[in-house]
């Protein structure tokens, strides 16, 4: 449906049917075109939804609107008038206000200090104003949230009521929120659109940024579809489904279910006992955490960001010691060995944070021998052979597809995507019996994201043992054979994947089977 | 001499010469509170120092010298701002080169004024009855203006960072610079604006060792007062009150240094001791760092770059 | 309004990066001119001079090859410890540290014939250049203490111990009036050729030094992990890196390449150990710009140390000629960092002029 724009009046604002308006927006970075020329219409009152993989150009899209970023072309209309948003500023003046996936906090001040930042204060104890000004607000949108609390205390539910906060106490009228429920419980993502569907109710327009098609479907009213920076479909959200919408968005038919056949188990290659870590502040993050993995399966361990995942996995790679409790890989003691000792005994390690696991200045080539340079045939003693790692590096090019000019050229040129292929290439490829995955498609397209699965799958069938962590209970459920939950360093449930469903795993997740 | 005056001329001395090093490190906090490194604070303080003296004595007036060594302080750290901010180079090579260049600058403006002396210094003010009072009164109470302007900057600076609108800011460009500029704030504008006054006031400091503390020029006047700064920042956990504690401390330290010498212990050992104490001072601020979770600004040194993408 | 934008660039090739660093010294040079024509002298003129005296006459290249020495020794060593971004700025330091460890060994090993007496200097200097950048390495690398203050204060210290040493306990017998040791015997001092002031050991060294640690850094495990460490700590971790190990060795590398050219300032020139000022007139600070224009490439300090080096004969003949002060080879090594630095940014962004108009809404 198109506006013409003959019809936009410039009067009062109950007459503009759409809030935000969108058109011909383009953007390029480098060489690549983040927004061919998209058009965005937004209705007062409505709950839209933004749909695409990672890299179709929708938080572009959204931080245009907000003020981060400036078009290379085309118009915005707000309230029907033509405006031009240079900073975040111009855009919450105009009643446009964002919550960004990562939170805009800054984490050393208080709650107090941090809204002082956005609202109107003077010059002299600001945090008073902001104390007066923002009760009533709380009050009525029922969001509390303690005031003199330093925001690194806070979990990430209560930060991002902050941001919420924030933007009210702003005076928006056009929420944007940039994939809200990445850091959230099944529970808590309830919350969320209980009170989204409260706000609309009262006249506030809200974006909702997103590449989950099962929120679209519960949340929104209406969706615009990005693929490749393109729309590729206006759609309402009552006449539609997840195939279609997933259709849209990768361009083909895209299959759900990948084939998960039965696999031969063998005896248990990673054991966990009685494990305890402590955190970097010092505090236990792993409580007493005991499991097994065979070969053969896919273990995969659930839970929000925070639950001492990241410790679990650095002590079981050797990356942070262990105060007590035992890691037995392959039937050896792995407890507190050391990265390289835990690697020489089969396990590859593919971590979350990217940024971790390569050198931007060096090779690929270099990158591709990150782990074994000085095993031969790589080196000799004291020497590197560059023939070998050359020759290795070219074979895994072209196994695993990395989009690169040669196997010389820096990875820092690589993209997001061919990184990931990069550091699988490497873990995967080394025979390793124990694989450690963490949220391995993490921020990667839908088409990586199944090559990625499918490689996973494929070293189960040959009898790998892998330990799955992730946030993403889609990635849990469609890969794992067994599934356990982690809140609080320790782990509150274990049930077999036919067992489980969303419900029972997200009342793990928060809390509920701890109490007990 | 009693041990009251002894003493009370103990913390004058004290208060003395840990002035410019309290002026340095004020400066210093506030840009690197901003996410600023600036390592040419060395340059900064000579080029301070030189100027007060040359315009100084061609003027014929200390405080125009005060005045044209706290700009010329600040021109120098604007060049600094320049390379770190807008252009976003290495923070420590541009430091670096700016002490260098601030080193060479001073030693060629400087080579001809080299034993002048000044027709007229800064003298000190004694506040009446307050200075007569024993030991106090003669530690806090007879200093010249400079000495007195820092001792009331610190706690001013103190609370415009921790208890006003802009002092937020400050902290929250140099903690996260992504999250300042989503909510409006130039983060651009006030990195600069705190680089400068960290430059205003290494030149002001500059200015007391050429025309008050010393006062003369020499070659090497500053014999690494502005790397000393730079380690007391550290010690003084980025907050304007400690950094008084430590420029006094310090201050200690140089005085026990010339107190010492006739003892008979060699003039050369005790010169090791304010290098000695800064490298400890810094082992102090970094165990205090970890003892008490307050670090360094989280952006510290990490050039702010708005169009990213990921 | 003008408004700087900054896009990235591809990788610059072989060729950028040369000619900007060629650019840096122009502008250098323009820089230094600009402060000459205010001292009334007239920089193209001067420039000649400077030319003609340092590499036009024998005596003028014999000496530059005399200061390229501990440049060459000291740059290489910066090489690496630049590479593990270490940013040491005690090689300054580190050198007094190797001229007093030589001098020790030199006037206090009793009759040593030549061949025992020589090689102890040379690995006495490594060890002390050594020890005084482990200091600085293990601190950074245990407690995270900051490696540029503490290596600048280091080398205060080491200023401050010379002149303890020369003043105090080790005071010549010999010589009175002048704070300066004894000469050390005649097996301790170091063959030149003949006519110049050129100590061939230590040339020798250097050069060898220049071949052995491009070696190092680029077909060894060894460079593999200093580069892994350089270019990101957080993975060197995860590869299994020992960061201490190759903080700790580099900065030992890189201490004890400086300790040797202390060694060869005193058993090649001096003779004995007099005023820092006089052993080492900025050696260590010029070497970091040494390193910074040959990036950080052993091969490539040679030629840079050339330059360099005659840049610090050129001072003096300014200073004999001109009257200048010294100090203007200051302002020409803080201007050619500060215009190397604007000149990696070229390499990596183009700077886009944006003038915005004010839009009326």
């Amino acid at each position: 449906m198109n506006l013409n724009l003959n019809q936009i009046s410039y009067s009062s604002n109950e007459n503009t049917e759409y809030v935000v308006e969108m058109k011909g927006i383009v953007k390029r970075f480098f060489n690549v075109i983040a927004n061919d020329h998209i058009d965005f219409k937004l209705r007062r009152g409505e709950i839209h939804a933004l749909l695409g993989e990672n890299g179709a150009g929708k938080t572009t899209l959204m931080n245009i609107l907000y003020g981060i970023y400036t078009p290379d072309e085309g118009e915005i209309y707000v309230n029907g008038r033509l405006v031009e948003i240079k900073t975040p500023r111009d855009a919450i003046k105009l009643g446009i206000g964002m919550v960004h996936q990562h939170f805009m906090l800054v984490e050393t001040l208080t709650v107090a200090e941090n809204l002082a930042l956005e609202l109107e204060t003077s010059f002299l104890n600001p945090t008073e104003e902001v104390r007066l000004k923002v009760e009533e607000i709380m009050e009525k949108y029922g969001l509390k949230v303690n005031l003199d609390a330093k925001v690194w205390q806070l979990s990430t539910g209560e930060k991002q009521r902050i941001e919420i906060l924030k933007a009210i106490c702003r005076g928006a009228n056009i929420l944007i929120l940039d994939e809200p429920t990445s850091v959230l419980t099944p529970g808590e993502v309830r919350e969320l659109f209980k009170f989204l569907k409260r706000m609309a109710s009262e006249g506030k327009s809200i974006i909702f940024v997103t590449h989950k098609l099962k929120e679209v479907m519960e949340i929104s009213d209406r969706v615009t579809v990005l693929r490749k920076g393109k729309v590729v479909g206006i759609l309402d959200t009552s006449k539609t489904n997840e195939y279609e919408l997933a259709k849209l968005m990768v361009g083909r038919e895209v299959i759900f279910e990948l084939e998960k056949a039965p696999s031969k188990l063998s005896d248990p290659q990673l054991v966990v006992e009685k494990l305890n870590v402590l955190n970097d502040r010092g505090q236990l993050a792993v409580k007493d955490v005991s499991f097994e993995v065979r070969g053969g399966e896919i273990y995969g361990i659930a839970g929000v960001a925070g639950n001492g995942q990241k410790e679990l996995v650095e002590a079981i790679t050797g990356l942070r010691r262990v105060v007590s409790g035992k890691i037995y890989i392959g039937g050896v003691d792995a407890t507190n060995r050391g990265p390289s000792a835990v690697r020489r005994m089969g396990v590859a390690f593919i971590p979350e944070d990217r940024k971790m696991g390569f050198v931007p200045s060096m090779s690929v080539a270099e990158n591709l021998v990150l782990k074994r340079y000085r095993e031969s045939p790589f080196s000799n003693r004291f020497f590197l052979n560059y023939d070998a790692i050359q020759l290795y590096a070219k074979k895994l090019i072209e196994e695993y597809k990395i989009d690169t000019p040669s196997e010389r050229s820096p990875a820092k040129l690589l993209s997001g995507g061919n990184v990931q292929r990069m550091i699988l290439a490497r873990e995967l490829s080394n025979g390793s019996e124990v694989i450690i995955a963490v949220h391995p498609t993490y921020g990667l397209d839908v088409g990586s994201t199944e090559y990625v699965r499918r490689l996973l799958l494929k070293r189960r069938s040959e009898g790998a043992a892998i330990l799955l962590v992730s946030e993403d209970l889609d990635e849990i459920l469609s890969l794992s054979d067994r599934i356990a939950v982690m809140f609080e360093g320790k782990i509150v449930g274990e049930l077999p994947c036919e067992k489980a469903d969303i419900e029972t795993l997200g009342l793990m997740m928060s809390g509920a089977y701890a109490r007990r | 001499m009693s041990w009251q005056v002894y003493l009370g001329d103990l913390l004058y001395s004290m208060i003395r010469a840990g002035t410019p090093l309290l002026l340095g490190t004020l400066g210093e906090i506030y840009a690197e509170r901003a996410g600023v490194l600036n390592l040419g604070v060395e340059g900064m303080v000579i080029v301070g120092a030189v100027t007060g003296y040359v315009v100084t004595l061609s003027t014929g007036n200390p405080w125009l010298g005060v005045l044209a060594a706290a700009i010329s302080g600040g021109a120098l750290s604007l060049i600094h701002a320049f390379l770190s901010i807008t252009l976003r180079a290495n923070q420590v090579v541009s430091g670096l080169a700016l002490t260098m260049l601030g080193l060479g600058l001073s030693s060629i403006i400087g080579r001809i004024f080299i034993g002048i002396p000044l027709p007229s210094s800064i003298t000190p003010i004694e506040i009446p009855i307050l200075s007569k009072v024993p030991i106090i009164g003669q530690a806090l109470f007879s200093h010249d203006p400079l000495v007195y302007f820092s001792m009331l900057l610190a706690p001013i600076m103190w609370f415009v960072l921790y208890k006003t609108r802009i002092g937020i800011k400050i902290r929250a460009v140099g903690e996260n610079p992504a999250a300042a500029d989503a909510a409006g704030i130039n983060v651009y504008m006030i990195r600069y604006i705190c680089v400068f006054i960290g430059g205003l006031l290494s030149g002001l400091a500059g200015a007391y060792l050429s025309e008050s503390y010393t006062p003369a020029w020499i070659e090497n006047l500053t014999a690494g007062t502005g790397w000393i700064i730079v380690g007391l920042t550290i010690f003084a956990l980025w907050n304007p009150i400690r950094a008084m504690l430590g420029s006094y401390l310090f201050g200690g330290v140089r005085v026990l240094q010339f107190r010492l010498q006739p003892l008979g212990i060699s003039p050369n050992l005790l010169a090791m001791l304010p290098y000695i104490s800064t490298i400890v001072v810094l082992l102090i601020g970094v165990k205090e760092t970890l003892r008490k979770r307050i670090g360094a600004p989280s952006a510290l040194g990490v050039p702010y770059v708005r169009e990213e993408r990921e | 309004m003008i408004e700087i934008k900054l896009e990235k660039r591809p990788l610059p090739s072989r060729i950028e990066a040369f000619t900007y660093s060629v650019i840096s010294v122009v502008f250098a040079l323009a820089v230094s001119g600009a402060i000459l024509k205010v001292y009334g002298v007239d920089p193209v003129s001067a420039y000649g001079i400077i030319v003609f005296h340092v590499f036009g006459s024998l005596p003028g290249i014999s000496e530059t090859i005399v200061k390229l020495i501990p440049l060459t020794l000291c740059g290489v060593g910066l090489t690496v410890a630049f590479r593990a971004r270490l940013w040491n700025i005690g090689a300054e330091g580190q050198l007094l540290l190797g001229a007093i460890a030589a001098t020790g060994v030199a006037l206090f090993s009793g009759d040593l014939p030549s061949y025992v007496l020589i090689p102890l200097m040379f690995l006495a200097g490594f060890l002390a250049g050594a020890l005084w950048g482990a200091i600085p390495a293990l601190l950074k690398a245990v407690l995270n203490v900051n490696e540029v203050i503490v290596t600048t204060m280091m080398n205060y210290i080491a200023i401050e111990l010379v002149r303890y040493l020369i003043y105090g306990p080790w005071r010549g017998a010999k010589e009175w009036g002048y704070p300066i040791t004894d000469e050390i015997p005649d097996a301790a001092k170091l063959i030149c050729i003949p006519g110049t002031r050129i100590h061939i050991a230590t040339l020798a060294i250097a050069v060898a030094s220049v071949i052995l640690i491009y070696i190092l850094i680029t077909r060894t495990t060894f460079g593999f992990e200093l580069r892994v460490v350089g270019g990101n700590p957080e993975a060197a971790k995860y590869a299994g890196v020992s960061y201490l190990k190759i903080v700790l060795l580099s900065m030992i590398i890189s201490g004890g390449l400086a300790g040797l050219a202390g060694t060869g300032e005193i058993a090649g020139i001096h003779y004995r150990l007099r005023y820092p000022e006089s052993i080492s007139m900025g050696y260590g600070f010029t070497a970091i710009i040494v390193a910074w224009l040959a990036r950080l490439n052993p091969l490539l300090v040679l030629v840079t140390s050339i330059f360099f080096g005659g840049l610090l004969v050129g001072g003096y003949v300014m200073k004999i000629m001109l009257g200048l002060p010294v100090a203007m080879v200051n302002i020409f090594n803080g201007s050619t960092l500060m215009s190397l630095l604007l000149c990696e940014l070229l390499l990596q962004y183009k700077i886009k002029f944006i003038v915005k108009r004010r839009e009326m809404h």
